[in-house]
């Protein structure tokens, strides 16, 4: 138990004994009333004696504090050999002086009873293995068995009682087993001064499967969770899962991990999902929810993280090879050891056996983040509350451990996307839809985010396909009837694309015009300005023809007048006026 | 006869004889009433019905825990029948005569 989840609990009021098994603890908010007596009641086969033997073992290994076992229906080897079957070596803990087991044998064949007796013997074998080890802690399985092997009941009551006071005045923390009753708690009703911490087993079996149940009916001066616990007893002992843990104090982180999926990312922000959320992707038949996870999971492992793959419908084989068809080879990571891929199932275990595989793997594997792929197939192995319940507290889980977790959902084609998956889909942060988008007689892949708490996220569907590379969204493409996919799009995106070359066509058609016009413009520019310049030269020669006359005439004048003799002409050419 | 050396085993009768010997125990814890009464019941009971061909041996289990876990007891007093076979265990200050006697089988079980 860690320490933060240890000052959960009151400091004042009675003096707690943990017992150091998972889940116990939590209920009974610290464990059992020390230096009391606590009574584990339940029909046969209901895993009394694990519960017993673990708080010993558990107490002698863990918290030092050493234990004896007396043990009315079985042998020291009987015990020995089913405590190997959960990993414990109680030999080795009674060679450690860390567990003493005494087998206390009552057979009523051989017994005779004549006149009045006590249970001395009892007493003086517990005390005895109590002084030879130190012992803190004290199992009696199962007090029944003294009164199906002694008959006079009055004299086994006040024995009993006197047994307990006595080992309460010892200090001594107790547990003691007793078969159910009819209508009682215990058949010989010790409930009735064992009354400081009753705990009720049961074992009931639903569906074909079987359910353990664990229940806090009583505990004095303590507050203790009130409810029926599912419990399993798995390889590693036993745990208790309580729905919740008690309190809802789950840390929110605020960063954020990407999709895998660089687009999908942008439609939640830009940023993807929150760590330690629990993320819905909900969809029909081959809308791709697998390759989502796979993408989610892909992204992970390229981080460095550890992933958890669980697949509940195909093996883990042809989980590789799908994802390997949509580029995504989930084999390297497998082998760093990074990757996780679990298949299960669901039929095999009772959903509470799931649930502690799961949260074995969680323990033992230590993911970041974990997919179950789909969840939906667990629903056939209980009623819908059941089934929310164990998401409730799956999601529990991966919270408290702060590990994303997406969980995949099917849902037929026709129902409505509202249409509450399993009943959890309240419970999840964000929830991704996947729809099949039918349309113009085909189908196509739409995406879009349904809801996604703490974050501004896009309202748009998007279309995706799934290409050798994985999943790829496409742009928008809204037309004038609503949102386009498919070959509806890709006709509107080749009309557009005719449209355009058209327009350009048009464009360059008029550009080449206008270039023929200025040039046609230029070319009788050009030739009427050479008209004019062989106008002008032939005006310019007249021009000078002409003055040339007029001073050919005028030298002719001096020259006359000169050769007459004549008066000096002033200027030049000019005659007398 | 009241038992003077219960701190430890203490063979009381060790007669033999040429009958079948019956071989008992009686486990008992310290000097209470009960296991005084117990102790005088037996000793009453053996010397009346197996005499000469009894040994009876006496166990104070709060001395000898041990003991107690070897012979499996688990109320006080308990006599414990090892011979002849079938082991028979009688519990109580053996204050019934006759249920001692069916109990030892040396009469039919006295039930009405």
């Amino acid at each position: 138990m860690s320490a933060h989840r240890l000052k959960l609990f009151p400091k004042n009021g009675i003096r707690k004994c943990l017992t150091g098994i998972d889940g116990l603890d939590q209920i009974s908010e610290g464990g059992l009333p020390e230096g009391r007596a606590t009574l584990v009641c339940g029909p046969a086969g209901c895993g009394k004696t694990v519960l017993a033997m673990e708080f010993l073992v558990r107490g002698a290994t863990e918290f030092n504090e050493p234990g004896v076992f007396i043990a009315f229906e079985e042998t020291g080897e009987e015990l020995s050999q089913n405590a190997a079957s959960m990993g414990i070596d109680l030999p080795g803990l009674c060679a450690r002086k860390k567990l003493a087991v005494d087998h206390v044998r009552v057979d009523r064949s051989e017994i005779a009873e004549c006149g009045d007796y006590d249970l001395a013997g009892l007493f003086v074998r517990l005390e005895a293995a109590i002084k030879a080890i130190g012992a803190k802690r004290v199992v009696l399985d199962t007090v029944s068995s003294l009164f199906s092997g002694l008959a006079n009941v009055n004299i086994l009551r006040a024995e009993l009682r006197r047994l307990f006071s006595w080992l309460k005045s010892k200090g001594i923390t107790a547990v003691i087993t007793a078969e159910k009753g009819e209508g009682k708690l215990t058949r010989e009703g010790i409930e009735e001064y064992v009354a400081d911490c009753v705990i009720l087993l049961d074992h009931r079996v639903e569906n074909q499967t079987s359910i353990r149940l664990l229940r806090v009916i009583k505990y004095r001066g303590s507050m203790h969770g009130t409810n029926e616990y599912p419990f399993l007893i798995g390889s590693s002992g036993l745990s208790v899962l309580p729905l919740s843990s008690l309190r809802l104090d789950h840390k929110a982180p605020t960063q954020r991990i990407p999709t895998g999926v660089p687009r999908l990312d942008t439609m939640l922000g830009g940023k993807g999902f929150y760590r330690g959320s629990s993320i819905l992707v909900s969809g029909g038949a081959g809308t791709g929810k697998s390759s989502l996870a796979a993408h989610f999971v892909k992204a992970a492992c390229q981080r460095g993280e550890r992933a958890l793959y669980m697949s509940s419908e195909r093996s883990t084989d042809e989980v590789m090879r799908n994802m390997r068809s949509i580029g995504i080879d989930l084999e390297p990571f497998v082998k760093r050891g990074l990757l996780h891929l679990c298949a299960l199932r669901p039929g095999t275990f009772s959903l509470e056996t799931h649930l502690l595989t799961v949260h074995n793997l969680m323990k033992t594997f230590n993911p970041k983040v974990m997919v179950v792929d789909p969840i939906t197939n667990f629903v056939s192995l209980g009623t819908h509350a059941e089934v929310g319940s164990m998401v409730t507290r799956l999601i529990d889980m991966i919270k408290s451990r702060q590990i994303t977790g997406m969980f995949t959902s099917f849902t037929s084609a026709d129902s409505l996307p509202d249409f509450s998956e399993v009943g959890v889909s309240s419970q999840m942060d964000t929830w991704l839809l996947l729809r099949n988008l039918e349309c113009n007689g085909e189908r196509n892949r739409g995406l879009y985010v349904l809801k996604s708490r703490g974050m501004a996220h896009s309202n748009q569907i998007r279309t995706f396909v799934l290409t050798d590379t994985g999943i790829r969204l496409l742009d928008v493409y809204v037309g004038p009837s609503g949102l386009l996919t498919g070959s509806a799009r890709m006709t509107q995106e080749a009309q557009e694309h005719a449209e355009a070359t058209e327009r350009e066509q048009r464009l360059k058609h008029k550009g080449s015009e206008l270039k023929q016009k200025r040039q046609q413009l230029e070319a009788r520019i050009a030739s009427m300005r050479s008209e004019y310049e062989l106008e002008e030269k032939s005006l310019l020669t007249d021009v000078h023809e002409m003055e040339m006359r007029g001073k050919q005439i005028a030298l002719g004048r001096v020259e006359m007048s000169r050769a007459r003799k004549a008066d000096r002409i002033r200027g030049n050419g000019r005659g007398p006026a | 006869m009241i038992p003077q050396n219960r701190k430890s085993k203490s063979t009381t009768a060790t007669r033999k004889s040429n009958g079948e010997e019956y071989v008992l125990r009686l486990y008992v814890t310290g000097a209470t009433s009960r296991s005084r009464r117990a102790i005088l019941n037996i000793n009453a009971i053996c010397g009346e019905h197996l005499e000469g061909k009894y040994n009876l041996e006496i166990v104070d289990i709060l001395q000898n825990p041990a003991l107690a876990r070897e012979a499996q007891i688990v109320a006080a007093p308990t006599l414990i029948k090892l011979l002849p076979l079938p082991l028979r265990r009688i519990i109580g200050d053996l204050s019934d005569t006759e249920r001692v006697l069916a109990g030892l089988d040396l009469k039919s079980e006295p039930r009405v």
